[in-house]
């Protein structure tokens, strides 16, 4: 049971960003990536989940030894049970947030099973409590007008509503005051189980103190160029990217 | 009436998109096709019209002739109507000799899908000509009767309540209006004819809906509603349902008269095949304090050209048009509306929001006239446009006619686009393509369909969902 992307390679337009990614996610553990601005890290996320601008021009992703490929469309894969907390969430006017995420969930249940709106509301209001989102927003459209840290908070919302086996993480600390972070890394920590796989990429240390992640990725120009512990990230804050870098381009 | 023909676009579009279903039905009461004088007498005698309204007809006829058709300023696709091939009027009571067996088994599931009870399935698919709710209809009837309210088709209305009738029919549309009202005044059969007495406030929504028959459903339908000084009435017409066409020209008149303090709602929902050509003009006529409210749905055809219009003629009137239309591959709706501001202290508000998808065309054309004498007339227009793939024009041509300092317009126009990351955000979520756009169209509308009626909002978005699925591939 793992998320297994397997000497990945992928295009978009004739440029090649992703140069080879292996990387074994298994379930029950959290890994981070960490990497320079433009080192490929949401490309990955928006290949894995298959956003239609990219081309993969090689190797593969097996969830549970599925490989994602094989389905066609994003919703496919989603509902297969992948998540991507994006790095910048999309706006969609007129779309409530309870009116999105109880399509979502619908869209999980088998042929001509209903959703029950009371148990639904109750879940909602639930979880939203828990990342202290106003039950407010129920009623706002889905990003519309939200702060940054607000627009964050609510992608996790969205993951804890619709629990994934796999939740890819992109930058989720960014935009997050110090107690947002907490509040979401607790979000994301109640989510932890042995059945579920986390990828977190972040250019903070900091986040990982409260999500403790089992290994280290860094990525350098479409390739995961070293792995390690936590300590890695400390290592990485400390020393900056240059020390790993240049081994791998000597 | 010679009428030119141009072959660059089919006479009739097979096109099997959601609602779209036609088969042929055999009249055996008609007027035959193609319009002359004798057409016209043909109508009069059978349906037994006072010498008022042959003079009505005869009149709207050479009003017809003599029309240019708008072609210069609308679109040329309306040489593409062959005057000769249509006919004009059909008798009630033809029994089209279709078994729901006949029926597409497409159109039974939109039929599932939209929840269209089964005895009105089989109306609509054509297979009754009779939409039998006599019961329902008969009940609202006698409750409105108490109150002193008048609603009975158009043609008992001329016959049993001239005096009303006579006041107000062809004053707030004359025929000469355009060439498809005059068209209208001279072969008009069915549409409504409803008077609410002063004070009466009624309580239901009057609905056309409820009386479903060949007749009502007509191509050339004719209503005028005239409600008294300080009462209420909604008006409601049409149905999400598609409906079953064998006749590809509607061209229906619609007069309101609101007097002093009156208010009228008039909601349309349609949803016509891709054949159909829907050239409709409404207007309305408000008095002192009155106010005239038109709520508009218009989905499909091929071409629907329709703006609906308040002239506010007393103080302090109010006039309102709220709509939305939906234009799918092949489609063109231009619609929009007519601001008349005849009186000072009166206000209008616009609001339309159209849906493009494909090669659909969507053209919005107001007009706004508050001339410089005027005083204290407010006018809000806002229209915004939605277009879905990259194939989709919309066209704004806003004319605001506002003279005088006195006055107050405001115009907000917006164009979006439904994106592919906004698509893909949805999809990643776990909705497929289709949920995701119909999601997103139903965003876009959500404030508009809320004006309707509950029945129709719920059935509205319903019809939403199943054009965008129908719309990706
Ligand atoms: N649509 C696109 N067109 C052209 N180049 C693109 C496109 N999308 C991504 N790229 C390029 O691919 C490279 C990787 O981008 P990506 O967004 O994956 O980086 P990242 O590691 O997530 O960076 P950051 O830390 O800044 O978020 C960048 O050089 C970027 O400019
Ligand atoms: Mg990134």
């Amino acid at each position: 049971m793992s998320l297994s992307i397997q000497n990945l390679t992928a295009n978009i337009g004739d440029q090649q960003i992703l140069k080879g990614v292996n990387l074994e996610v298994p379930a029950g553990e959290v890994h981070a990536i960490m990497g320079k601005n433009g080192s490929g890290k949401s490309t990955l996320a928006k290949i894995m989940a298959g956003h239609p601008d990219y081309e993969v021009t090689g190797g593969d992703v097996l969830m549970d030894g599925v490989s994602l490929f094989e389905m066609a469309e994003p919703d496919e894969r989603a509902r297969a049970g992948l998540f991507l907390a994006f790095q910048y969430p999309m706006e969609i006017p007129g779309v409530t947030i309870a009116n999105f995420l109880r399509a979502a969930v619908q869209a999980r249940l088998p042929e001509g099973e209903e959703l029950e709106a009371t148990d639904y509301y109750a879940e909602l209001y639930k979880k939203m409590d828990a990342l202290k989102i106003p039950r407010t927003f129920t009623s706002r459209s889905v990003n519309e007008g939200f702060s940054g840290g607000e627009k964050k908070r609510c992608e996790i919302l969205q993951m804890s509503m619709l629990e994934p086996k796999y939740a890819v993480l992109d930058e989720t600390d960014s935009g997050l005051d110090i107690d947002a972070l907490k509040i979401v890394s607790e979000g994301v920590n109640a989510l932890r189980s042995p059945g579920r796989g986390f990828l977190v990429i972040t250019h903070y240390q900091r986040l990982l103190d409260y999500i403790v992640p089992d290994k280290v990725h860094v990525m350098v120009d479409g390739r995961i160029v070293m792995s390690g512990d936590k300590d890695l990230a400390l290592e990485l804050e400390a020393k900056g990217y240059d020390w790993v870098t240049e081994p791998a381009l000597a | 009436m010679p009428a030119t023909i141009e072959e660059d676009k089919p006479q009739i579009d097979i096109d099997r998109s959601v609602g779209d279903f036609r088969y042929d039905v055999d009249y055996t009461y008609d007027a035959g096709v193609g319009l002359n004088e004798k057409t016209i007498d043909y109508i009069c005698d059978v349906k037994k019209d006072p010498e008022w309204i042959r003079a009505f007809r005869k009149d709207g006829y050479r009003k017809f002739l003599e029309k240019p058709m708008p072609t210069h300023w609308a679109t040329k696709d309306l040489d593409n109507i062959v005057f000769e091939n249509i006919r004009y009027y059909l008798s009630q009571g033809t029994q089209p000799s279709r078994t729901w067996e006949d029926v597409p088994e497409e159109m039974k599931q939109t039929f599932e899908r939209l929840g269209i009870p089964e005895q009105e399935r089989k109306y609509l698919a054509g297979v009754e000509a009779q939409f039998d709710s006599e019961a329902a209809y008969s009940n609202i009837k006698a409750a409105v009767g108490e109150q002193g309210v008048i609603f009975v088709g158009s043609t008992e209305g001329l016959h049993n309540h001239p005096e009303i009738f006579k006041k107000w029919f062809g004053k707030v549309i004359p025929s000469s209006d355009n060439k498809f009202s005059a068209l209208n005044s001279a072969v008009f059969s069915g549409g409504s004819f409803i008077y609410v007495p002063p004070g009466v406030k009624v309580k239901h929504p009057l609905q056309a809906y409820f009386r479903i028959n060949a007749q009502n459903f007509g191509q050339f339908e004719r209503t005028l509603i005239i409600a008294d000084e300080g009462s209420e009435v909604m008006y409601m017409e049409g149905c999400t349902a598609p409906k079953f066409e064998t006749s590809t020209l509607h061209s229906a008149v619609v007069e309101l008269v609101a007097l002093k303090g009156a208010k009228i709602q008039y909601v349309t929902v349609q949803n016509w095949s891709s054949n159909v050509f829907n050239l409709v003009t409404k207007r309305g006529l408000a008095h002192e304090d009155a106010e005239i409210k038109w709520i508009d749905c218009n989905i499909g055809s091929r071409l629907t050209m329709k703006y609906p219009g308040v002239i506010m003629k007393g103080r302090g009137a109010r006039g309102e048009v709220i709509s939305i239309a939906l234009a799918n591959d092949g489609q063109h709706q231009d619609t929009g509306a007519k601001m008349i501001h005849a009186a000072d202290d009166t206000t209008s508000n616009v609001v339309s929001k159209s849906i493009s998808i494909g090669s659909g065309v969507a053209t919005y054309r107001g007009l706004v006239d508050i001339p410089p004498h005027r005083k204290g007339c407010k006018n809000n227009t806002e229209c915004d446009a939605l277009l879905i793939n990259s194939h989709s024009r919309t066209d704004t041509y806003p004319a605001i006619v506002a003279r005088g300092n006195s006055n107050a317009c405001q115009h907000e126009a917006s164009v979006s686009k439904v994106n592919t990351e906004q698509i893909f955000y949805m999809q990643q979520r776990g909705l497929t393509e289709g949920q995701a756009m119909s999601l997103a169209v139903n965003g876009f509308v959500n404030d508009l369909v809320r004006e309707f009626p509950m029945e129709y909002s719920v059935e509205l978005k319903r019809l939403i969902d199943l054009e965008m699925e129908g719309s990706v591939g």
